[in-house]
């Protein structure tokens, strides 16, 4: 027991005495919660549009204040040819080209239709088709207004009517950075734990010192403990940390239980960690430690939902997201921290990340040898 | 040159003689790809719904296999009344649940006007918005086709659509321009600056300073196989995105290369001001990932669309070598345009390179400290 307290005690006094890495540890939290999670957003706005009113008429001219006056869009330029537009898209600097073509108003009262034309720089997909069912939308509403304006009633409606009336729990302003804060505080802790544990412990390898720990009396498993439990206290540390930011900065409403939270991210940690330690156990160099870490964690992140809901992955990858311990991390941590479940509701993600964890350190208690 | 023809042999022997990295190094950005194209998937599909309908007529029968067959859901539950929607939003088995109340189709019939509720679970806000608008899409559709089809409505504006270089709404299509940037710059610039900071830290570079060869030399001879195994990778992308992806080269393929050496260029002086910075490899990681990696996904429009970012953000974007590498690439591959359209993206890029490069010659020291 003495042996592991000295043990974790070297690990604390290396770290206490890197000034850079007492930076990091703070300013990354910091850095990443103010900016990925300001950065990470789909909201749609400042939407340019250039328009080509061929028309010219009232109608058009009130559709085009219309578009306009929504928040969404902004007509930055207008002219009479359509390949301008074109060319504005090419150039980056309007998104959509609104095309009015001749006899609109003329069309529209007298054959009872008529058409617009929108094209849609689509090179990013899902912005596009947001851009579009807006556009579309706004145009929607001014024609119920106009067909009630000429026919003179206060409203039109179709004779059959079903309206959908949305609901939004829990968030009810759908305020992405609520959804984005919880992921980014995951892959904050696992990069601190991540990178730390691996490094610090090939650092040792690199620079010969682990010959010097491996002839000590100091046993295998205090020796990986210690590196353990001073990189879980930090990562911990700015788990907290980043919670405080996110409420501070973005009113982040812990709807849950802290315990839960924290108890599951020591689960986590423990696991991640154990990874951390396998790896540099494989590894001879820093520079190899990184670059394997850096895969797997862009496997895990990318696979466990951080950016991109699971539910739209192929089958296949949600069967494999059982083993991604991110992917728990994450489930979890949205729904205690946003929706307040309760442990009977995570017993799954506790169970399946118990299974992680416990296989991740065995593999690195195994494979660390304490003969060179 | 025989010196330094020397010093080159060593970095590829380093390189070459460490097949961990090798191997990630070439498989990083196979696996990045192939990800991205058939897994990360931003598309609503089969999406777990509940149900609860109070009425269990035809129309509601009739919305509800609409809704199923549509391929975005599925049917998750069906719930009963006095059902808690909180408990099932809480297990997070269903993102949204249908609820008709009593009576639908009469009161439908009656008042000409009747509401369905739609209730999302906003924990993840993108998707409850999504499944809401094509719900309630989808019932729009229903009324107009199965209730109004003998009506005629007046003055009806139709708008078409035209979706420009992207007809599928592929999102591939925006990953591939985004992976070569990311790809390029954890090449050059991290693996630069660890492999230079490691000979800082081991004590090594003492033994390179003191050598016949010039500080220059030194820097070129870390920095040419980086490239050239940047260029490889480059390559690579291309030909997976082309080939297993359908991703389009519409401009020409010799300027685009063109292009990948220069941000290649840019990257790797980058990593050689971190090298002079970083004092050991753990810091210049540290560098590389914050300063890099991180603006490189997020800060680019690559994931994210720049212009949705508040102004601050916006404005930082501007310094973020990747953003306008991103947009010269997809100019050239998707859009078809030659240099008159990427012009000052070109030149922004050279000119961080020479900044970088002027930079990194005035921290570069040839004495211990």
């Amino acid at each position: 027991m003495k042996t592991l307290f000295y043990v974790i005690q070297k690990e604390f006094i290396q770290v206490r005495r890197n000034k850079t890495m007492l930076r990091m540890i703070i300013m990354i939290p910091l850095l990443q919660m103010l900016v990925l999670v300001f950065a990470a957003t789909y909201d749609l706005k400042n939407v340019n549009i250039f328009l080509v009113d061929k028309d010219m008429s009232s109608t058009s001219r009130e559709l085009a204040s219309k578009i306009d006056a929504s928040p969404f869009f902004t007509i930055n330029n207008t002219s009479f040819n359509p390949d301008e537009g074109e060319k504005a898209i090419l150039d980056n600097k309007d998104h959509m080209v609104l095309v009015i073509p001749q006899g609109f108003e003329r069309n529209l009262i007298r054959d009872d239709k008529a058409s617009l034309q929108l094209l849609v720089n689509a090179i990013d997909g899902q912005a596009a088709q947001l851009g579009y069912s807006y556009a579309a939308s706004v145009i929607r509403d001014f024609n119920k207004n106009i067909i009630a304006e000429w026919k003179g009633l206060p409203e039109f409606n179709t004779p059959y009517q079903i309206n959908s009336v949305s609901r939004f729990w829990y968030n009810s302003e759908l305020e992405y950075k609520w959804y984005m804060a919880p992921g980014v505080l995951c892959i904050l802790v696992t990069l601190i734990g991540l990178f730390l544990s691996g490094m610090s412990l090939v650092k040792e390898k690199e620079q010969g010192t682990i010959e010097q720990l491996n002839v000590t009396p100091i046993r295998k498993i205090h020796f990986l403990a210690g590196k353990l439990i001073p990189f879980v206290v930090i990562a911990l540390f700015d788990l907290s940390f980043g919670l405080v930011v996110a409420k501070v900065v973005f009113n982040l409403p812990i709807v849950g239980s802290l315990w839960l939270v924290f108890g599951f991210g020591m689960l986590y940690l423990l696991g991640i960690l154990g990874l951390g330690l396998f790896v540099s156990t494989l590894a001879d160099t820093q520079q190899q430690v990184m670059f394997v870490t850096y895969f797997f964690m862009m496997i895990f992140i990318l696979m466990g939902g951080v950016f991109t809901p699971v539910d739209s992955m192929p089958h296949w990858a949600q069967v494999v997201d059982e083993g991604n311990p991110i992917y728990h991390f994450i489930r979890v941590m949205r729904m205690v921290v946003l929706k307040g479940s309760n442990f009977g509701d995570l017993i799954h993600e506790f169970i399946a990340m118990s299974i992680i964890g416990i296989t991740f350190l065995s593999l690195a208690v195994l494979r660390y040898r304490k003969t060179a | 040159m025989k010196q330094f023809i020397g010093f080159l042999r060593k970095e590829f022997l380093h390189i070459f003689r460490d097949p961990r990295t090798m191997m990630i190094i070439f498989l990083l950005p196979i696996v990045q790809l192939l990800l991205f194209g058939k897994v990360i998937n931003t598309d609503i599909q089969n999406s777990k719904i509940a149900i609860l309908d109070q009425s269990h007529d035809n129309t509601t029968r009739e919305i509800t296999s609409k809704l199923m067959s549509s391929g975005y859901f599925v049917l998750g539950e069906e719930l009963m009344p006095g059902d808690d929607v909180e408990d099932v939003f809480r297990k997070g088995k269903v993102k949204m649940v249908v609820s008709f109340g009593t009576n639908f189709e009469q009161t439908l019939e009656r008042d000409g006007k009747v509401d369905v509720q739609l209730l999302a679970d906003a924990s993840d806000p993108n998707t409850a918005r999504i499944l809401t608008s094509y719900a309630s899409g989808i019932i729009n559709d229903y009324v107009k086709k199965e209730k109004l089809q003998n009506i005629q409505l007046p003055n009806q504006i139709n708008t078409e659509v035209r979706m420009l270089y992207n007809e599928g709404l592929k999102s591939v299509y925006m990953f591939v321009p985004g992976i070569m940037a990311m790809i390029l710059m954890l090449i050059s610039a991290m693996m630069t600056s660890i492999s230079i900071s490691k000979e800082k830290e081991l004590g090594t570079m003492e033994v390179l300073l003191a050598s016949p060869l010039k500080p220059i030399q030194i820097v070129l001879g870390k920095v040419t196989p980086y490239l050239l195994l940047s260029f490889i990778n480059a390559l690579t992308i291309i030909i997976i995105g082309v080939f297993i992806f359908g991703v389009p080269i519409k401009g020409s393929f010799i300027f685009l290369m063109a292009e990948s050496f220069l941000f290649i260029l840019m990257a790797l002086s980058l990593g050689i001001l971190i090298s002079t910075i970083a004092p050991n490899q753990m810091v210049a990681m540290f560098i590389s990932v914050l300063a890099l990696m991180l603006p490189t996904i997020l800060l680019s429009g690559f994931m994210f669309p720049i212009e949705n970012m508040p102004l601050p953000l916006r404005i930082i974007s501007h310094a973020m070598p990747p953003r306008w590498f991103i947009v010269i690439i997809k100019n050239i591959m998707l859009k078809g345009t030659g240099i008159m359209y990427v012009w000052k993206e070109t030149l922004i890029l050279m000119f961080m390179a020479f900044v970088f490069i002027a930079l990194s010659i005035k921290n570069f020291k040839i004495r211990l400290e």
